[in-house]
């Protein structure tokens, strides 16, 4: 079953919500966009219905909601050191399926990657409360059918915008206070086909045929293409590599913080090593390094796909450089090199 | 076949005296150097029918029909009546239709391709032309005026009495910075080095930038964004035969009401100081005549500029003359 809301009453189980929780949704920032007279859309806090923004899809991920790119981690001064407070409030995000299940796959990097849980990230997530957005049609580069993220069924709460007619299930009892309306029958819909289909490698070919992959010319073009610039690893939702700063602050280099802060395996810096050493400086070897991390290494660890196919990558690249047809030209590959 | 014309009307009329004798040249203004393509097959018809079917792209963007016999600029003058109308539609105050175009010596304002398809860009400098052209058209002052959407300044405006470059207030959020330094490596290279890295984030020192957007364009993470728009006005620059030169800055941070205030207000200062005794005095002249402060302080009356903006309190024209010492090898 589930409830049909208005507006008023959305808005109003908003305002009660607020109370306990910080609410995220995708937003129009007014003029924000890079280029003039263009808007950026992206998560943000909201207040209200008309805050949120369904029309297109944000360029940044909500994976910045619980994973801070700039978070600092402690701060110190001569003997002393203490982690910065966070926020009382719970959190809840209001994202697509694809989206939803970005968070499942850095749960793996975060929480599930060797013996240690990381903290910051698990205090944050923890708060986490999936108010998610039905999404049945998608946008011209998405292909999360193919990745299998098309789906997410362990939401909180689950919405059907429909111009400004809103249907909800409240899977999550917590939230039944807030919602008020009628009842209505309602089964939650989910997108069963892109317009792009991908087809994924099969890993254990490429595990056979490893140095083959590693070694193919389909990497050159992007040596060439690539201009290392990062925007894909920002954008996409389960990028999740990392650098330490250490501050010291200006006035007083007694005192300082550590912050971790996004990093990305595109980028000039990534892999430098004491004695001033760094590996693969061709752009095609980053762009092979990352590629493969989202449809091969990930997997072969986790049992997943990283790739959830959200297709920002695809979005953001000021190039025109296309990850969906990276994956082909693996999959091709793979394919024709075990027939070899 | 007596030809009795008033070269005066004729080229207030923007026609020209050509070097062959009853025969003229036609320009089309295309503020903005933006035009509706409907207004070719009228350009086309011109050309073909009373021109030698060729068209002159002109420096300031607009064309120039060449080959046309001086008996049939009443005939063309209407034919020609929809793009004066067209004029008329977006505000340009024109009150004879069929007359052709009503004066020449303000000349057409052309604009770089602006924001409408360029990403450099900074505003629609197609929409600001227009606004000019309806400030200024029609007007018998020989001013030239230009617009360009950020300091790379494809349409030149160094090279006018008045350019307007765009500008961007960039402004950085350093919680979102990754210090990938795409921005600093850029504005070194690209720009004026206005970018350095310290303590692994962004600075940015306002004297050195020239708030052209390189940053925002090249920030994969939105850390640089776009704030307020605002115009660099750059004043006298020139090519001509009496000491040709850039312009110079005049103003920076100015709004747009402040710039087209003063564009207004340099008419005004060109009604009040142009030698009379003279068929046509171009407005750089006067100033280089009656001196920076005065037309400063004519252009500036009554303009409310923004807090942020800055202004010239001298300029030091180089540029070249002819008369000096030039020695050849």
């Amino acid at each position: 079953m589930g409830i049909e809301l208005d507006v008023k009453s959305f808005d109003n189980a908003l305002k009660i919500l607020s109370k306990k929780y910080k609410i995220f949704a995708p937003v129009r920032l007014k003029g924000k966009g890079s280029f003039s007279d263009t808007d950026l859309v992206t998560y943000g806090e909201i207040s209200s219905y008309k805050d949120i923004e369904l029309s297109e899809k944000s360029r940044y991920s909500p994976k910045e909601v619980i994973y801070p790119i700039t978070q600092t981690l402690f701060y110190f001064t001569e003997d002393e050191y203490k982690e910065p407070e966070i926020d009382d409030k719970g959190i809840i995000v209001f994202l697509r399926p694809c989206d939803a299940n970005s968070y499942l796959k850095l749960d793996n990097i975060f929480l599930k990657n060797g013996p240690y849980e990381d903290n910051y990230y698990k205090r944050l997530r923890d708060k986490v409360k999936f108010f998610v957005i039905e999404c049945t049609k998608g946008f011209s580069t998405c292909f999360c059918v193919s990745t299998g993220s098309n789906k997410f069924l362990d939401y909180d709460v689950f919405f059907r915008f429909d111009n400004d007619k809103i249907t909800c299930d409240v899977k999550n009892d917590e939230f039944s206070y807030a919602f008020s309306g009628k009842e209505v029958e309602f089964t939650p819909e989910f997108i069963e086909k892109n317009e792009i289909e991908v087809k994924l490698p099969d890993i254990d070919k490429i595990s056979q045929n490893l140095e083959y992959v590693f070694n193919h010319e389909l990497w050159d073009e992007y040596t060439k293409r690539c201009i290392a610039c990062g925007r894909c690893t920002v954008s996409c939702p389960t990028c999740s590599c990392f650098s330490m700063q250490d501050i010291f602050y200006k006035d007083n280099p007694k005192c300082g913080e550590r912050r971790r802060v996004w990093a990305s395996c595109m980028v000039d810096g990534f892999t430098d090593v004491a004695g001033g050493h760094s590996y693969r400086q061709k752009y095609g070897e980053r762009m092979r390094f990352k590629v493969m991390h989202k449809i091969y290494d990930y997997k072969k660890r986790f049992g997943t796909t990283m790739c959830v196919g959200c297709g920002r990558c695809d979005d953001v690249c000021p190039e025109y450089i296309s990850f969906i047809k990276i994956v082909s030209k693996v999959t091709d590959a793979v394919d024709r090199g075990e027939s070899k | 076949m007596i030809l009795d014309i008033d070269t005066k009307l004729l080229k207030k009329n923007a026609y020209r005296v050509t070097k062959q004798r009853g025969i003229t040249a036609l320009r089309i203004r295309v503020p903005g150097g933006h035009l509706n393509i409907k207004y070719f097959d009228i350009i086309k018809e011109v050309a073909e029918k009373y021109g030698n079917g060729t068209v002159h792209i002109t420096t300031r963007q607009g064309f120039e029909i060449p080959g046309i016999s001086m008996e049939k600029i009443d005939e063309i003058n209407e034919l020609i009546s929809p793009i004066i109308r067209g004029l008329k539609d977006e505000g340009v105050q024109i009150e004879d239709e069929e007359g052709g175009y009503p004066a020449a010596g303000t000349r057409n304002v052309s604009a770089c391709i602006g924001n409408r398809v360029c990403p450099f860009a900074n505003y629609d400098t197609t929409a600001l032309a227009l606004k000019i052209e309806k400030l200024i058209y029609p007007n018998d002052y020989h001013v030239k005026i230009a617009v360009t959407g950020c300091p790379n300044d494809c349409i030149k405006a160094h090279m006018q009495d008045i350019g307007i470059i765009g500008q961007v207030e960039p402004i950085y959020d350093p919680s979102r910075c990754i210090g990938c330094q795409a921005c600093v490596k850029n504005c070194k290279r690209r720009v004026t080095g206005a970018l350095t890295f310290e303590n692994f984030k962004v600075v940015r020192d306002p004297n050195r930038c020239i708030s052209c957007g390189e940053c925002i364009l090249k920030c994969p993470t939105s850390a640089w964004t776009r704030g307020e728009k605002y115009y660099r006005i750059v004043i006298m620059g020139r090519t001509g035969k009496k000491n040709p030169r850039l312009a110079q800055t005049f103003i920076e941070w100015a709004d747009e009401e402040s710039v087209l205030k003063i564009i207004k207000n340099m008419y005004d200062f060109i009604d009040k100081y142009i030698d009379k005794t003279l068929d046509k005095e171009h407005v750089g002249y006067i100033v280089d005549r009656e001196g920076f402060k005065k037309f400063k302080e004519e252009v500036l009356k009554d303009v409310k500029l923004p807090k942020k903006a800055k202004v010239a309190n001298h300029i030091d024209y180089t540029g070249y003359r002819y008369e000096r010492n030039t020695i050849y090898d």
